[in-house]
């Protein structure tokens, strides 16, 4: 596997071909995934290889998917569902929050549900409304359900196959925005949920807390302040949203004493207020500064000829790096 | 089961042989009030009045008439000993669910939902099934979960709120009660699917009443299992009425069954009081499920003699001892079988009283087990989130772990 660039989008499609050519048991659902190969095309190739049976065009219909998906998982399928834009789940939304995440709760144990969702988000890609939304927030909080969002392919293809390995329901987030980012390499197997710190220096004078696509901005604004002012940060990917990796987040702050969280999501009631809280908790006598946290903002996300504006940018997330360590 | 005999929305073949309740069928009392019912639908709409004074009452298969007459052959099908079983059945489950009632009363259980009147679409269908197949029950179907192997307890055990009351027997596939309306109908295509994948010979049966038939996911689920013929029954108990709300304001249609036709999927209407063609019809969808011929919307008419649960008031949307009263004394599906069966020689007074007597020593040695069944400890709502217990979830079980263990009060 050395030595191979591969898309985010190409790191999705051979975790899948991968899974489906290991067991048996995986099935791939969604609308336009078959003769398609999906609208962003990351089912391409597996349609001919697999055959109607393993990658299924469903009908349009969302709750019907997820519906018929738990049913599948409850008798011993592997499900991986493809919802086509996230703002599209919400006529799947009951079956999500009602069933798949309370089915192994309610039957004590005896029934689960090995569900993977796997949904493009976020804005960026200059699409229609409703084509760009980062909601994570109504699924990180419902117990039962995990979250986890890939920041590049290398890690979106073990959190793939690390998702589809677990006995429960987990919702897999790709940014649209992502997809042509470019690794050398890739895993063949699992990869650990928590997150990753993406630099480190001695030196450092405040982290960064981000998740999926943010990290490109972060890791920019990062480079920028350090050519600027010679101030060293360190960025923490986070990766896995619900449950948060509350370990990597506190040893963090307790070397910086400042944080900045950057996510595209609406502020209020947001992770990045969910991550304050855990600093609260855990260290606050280590915080020189408050935590800022430069999100996008509490508007529905607006017409794509300004929805630059409602993401964090790298000038965004340079300001608020100044304003942080400038305390 | 011949196939002329059932109410084939798809062929939309008129069907010889199938009867109606017509005023002429029914008895001098049962004539009055029925023609009071008659009029109060006119007052009312009443759809369930409607459904027996209309002369263009729409089809639905039956067998055995309120008068206990067999007017189908049963011949090679049902058999005495299914016959009794049928019946004992249905006397354990109205048993069972009038006991209830009187528990909630008494404050020993929580909120219960009745399903007396509903007996023969309950028992019926969950004795055509095999031991394998997937059951999908409501909060109303207990007694089908009952018939499919759930212990009493556990029933019991579900309506005092304690997590073990959803515990599925050994061996079994039956879920909990699915709360949320005509989402189950999804999982039951869903498990039926991976059953066909995996050429299991079993069905899965989703149970649903005609309020659900309005939900989005009634229609996803014919969709779905139409699309890929999945081995699925879905079985409606209309009972005219989702909480207050009567069928006709639910629904344009005339007919649930008459849905199917749309989704090109088999559909039939029954007597949901008569439990030889609940049965016959039950059996004849798995049968076809099994052959690879896909599922089968049937819609049983039937009617809940009590409350939507026991904090409902019915007298505020319907006549309800008027209603109730024309149902018990002309529909009822207890009655109707118990006249056959004593006609036949199959059964009599005694028989029936030492039934009783067992039944209801039964019922009460379960009651006890499950009020001696040990508390939920609070700590175990921490347990079942996740198969592997998170971070989070560990603290918080500690954080109330400690609490009480100081002392502390809920």
């Amino acid at each position: 596997m050395m030595g191979k660039n591969l898309t985010m989008l190409q790191a999705i499609t051979e975790a899948l071909d991968q899974m489906l050519g290991n067991d048996d048991r995986v099935m791939i659902l969604g609308e336009d995934i078959g003769v398609n190969g999906g609208v962003f095309r990351s089912t391409e190739g597996l349609y001919e290889k697999y055959g109607n049976d393993r990658v299924v065009d469903t009908p349009l219909a969302e709750s019907g998917i997820i519906g018929s998906a738990i049913g599948l998982a409850l008798n011993g399928m592997l499900p991986i569902v493809e919802i086509q834009f996230l703002a599209f789940i919400y006529p799947g939304f009951e079956q999500l929050v009602s069933h798949a995440a309370r089915m192994r709760y309610r039957t004590r144990g005896q029934f689960g549900v090995p569900l993977v969702i796997r949904t493009p988000y976020g804005a960026g890609i200059r699409g229609p409304e409703l084509h760009s939304e980062s909601v994570e927030t109504f699924f990180a909080h419902t117990p039962g359900l995990k979250v986890v969002a890939p920041s590049n392919p290398y890690d979106a293809k073990g959190l793939l196959i690390s998702a589809l390995e677990d006995p429960d329901p987990v919702i897999f987030w790709n940014r649209l925005n992502c997809i042509g980012l470019l690794r050398k390499k890739f895993p063949t197997k699992c990869t650990e949920y928590q997150s990753v710190k993406q630099k480190w220096s001695r030196r450092k004078r405040s982290d960064h807390f981000c998740m999926g696509a943010m990290l490109r901005e972060a890791l920019n604004a990062t480079k920028k302040i350090e050519a600027e002012k010679g101030w060293k940060c360190e960025v923490v990917d986070l990766r896995t949203l619900y449950p948060l990796d509350r370990d990597t987040i506190v040893q963090s702050i307790k070397k910086t004493g400042r944080a900045l969280i950057v996510h595209e999501a609406h502020k209020t009631a947001g992770l990045g207020a969910e991550i304050i809280s855990i600093i609260n908790d855990e260290a606050l006598i280590y915080l020189k500064a408050p935590i800022k946290r430069v999100t996008g903002f509490d508007v529905p996300v607006p017409p794509f000829t300004i929805e630059d504006h409602y993401l964090p940018t790298v000038d965004r997330v340079k300001q608020g790096i100044v304003e942080t360590i400038s305390f | 089961m011949k196939q002329h005999l059932i109410t084939d929305i798809k062929t939309n073949k008129n069907i010889l042989g199938c009867y109606f309740m017509t005023v002429q069928n029914l008895g001098k009392f049962a004539k009055q009030i029925y023609l009071k019912g008659r009029n109060e639908m006119e007052k009312t709409g009443n759809p369930i009045m409607k459904a027996h004074s209309s002369e263009v009452e729409p089809e639905m298969f039956r067998v055995l008439t309120p008068d206990g007459e067999i007017i189908e052959t049963i011949d090679g099908k049902i058999d005495k000993s299914l016959m009794l079983k049928m019946y004992e059945s249905m006397l354990l489950l109205r048993t069972f669910d009038r006991k209830s009632i009187n528990l909630q009363r008494q404050g020993r259980i929580g909120t219960y939902a009745p399903f007396e009147g509903q007996e023969a679409s309950q028992a019926g269908s969950a004795l055509a099934l095999a031991a394998g197949d997937w059951m999908f029950p409501t909060y109303r179907d207990h007694g089908a979960a009952i018939i499919h192997g759930q212990e009493l307890y556990r029933v019991f055990l579900y309506w005092m709120a304690h997590f073990d009351g959803s515990i599925c027997p050994e061996g079994k596939r039956l879920l909990p009660p699915s709360v949320p309306i005509a989402t189950q109908m999804l999982h039951a295509v869903g498990t039926a699917w991976a059953s066909k994948i995996k050429g299991e010979k079993n069905v899965s049966i989703a149970y649903f009443g005609d309020g659900a038939t309005s939900e989005g996911d009634f229609h996803e689920a014919l969709n779905f299992a139409g699309v890929y013929k999945t081995p699925t029954i879905f079985f409606c108990q209309n009972n005219g009425y989702a909480i207050s709300v009567p069928f006709e304001k639910q629904s344009a249609s005339k007919t649930i069954s008459q849905r199917a036709a749309a989704y090109d999927i088999h559909g039939v209407r029954v007597d949901g009081n008569d439990i030889f063609a609940v049965w016959m019809t039950v059996k004849e969808a798995v049968e076809r499920a099994l052959k690879g011929e896909g599922p089968t919307l049937i819609e049983a008419i039937t009617f809940r003699y009590g409350a939507h649960t026991t904090a409902d008031n019915p007298n505020i949307y319907r006549d309800q001892d008027e209603i109730s009263t024309f149902w018990r004394e002309n529909r009822d599906p207890i009655t109707r079988l118990r006249k056959y069966l004593n006609k036949e020689g199959h059964w009599n007074e005694e028989q029936e009283e030492l039934v009783l007597k067992q039944f209801n020593e039964l019922i009460d040695a379960h009651l006890k087990k499950a009020e001696g069944y040990p508390k939920s400890d609070p700590l175990e709502m921490f347990n079942h989130v996740y198969a592997e217990e998170s971070w989070h979830l560990k603290e918080q079980k500690q954080e109330l772990n400690q609490f009480l263990k100081k002392g502390g009060k809920k």
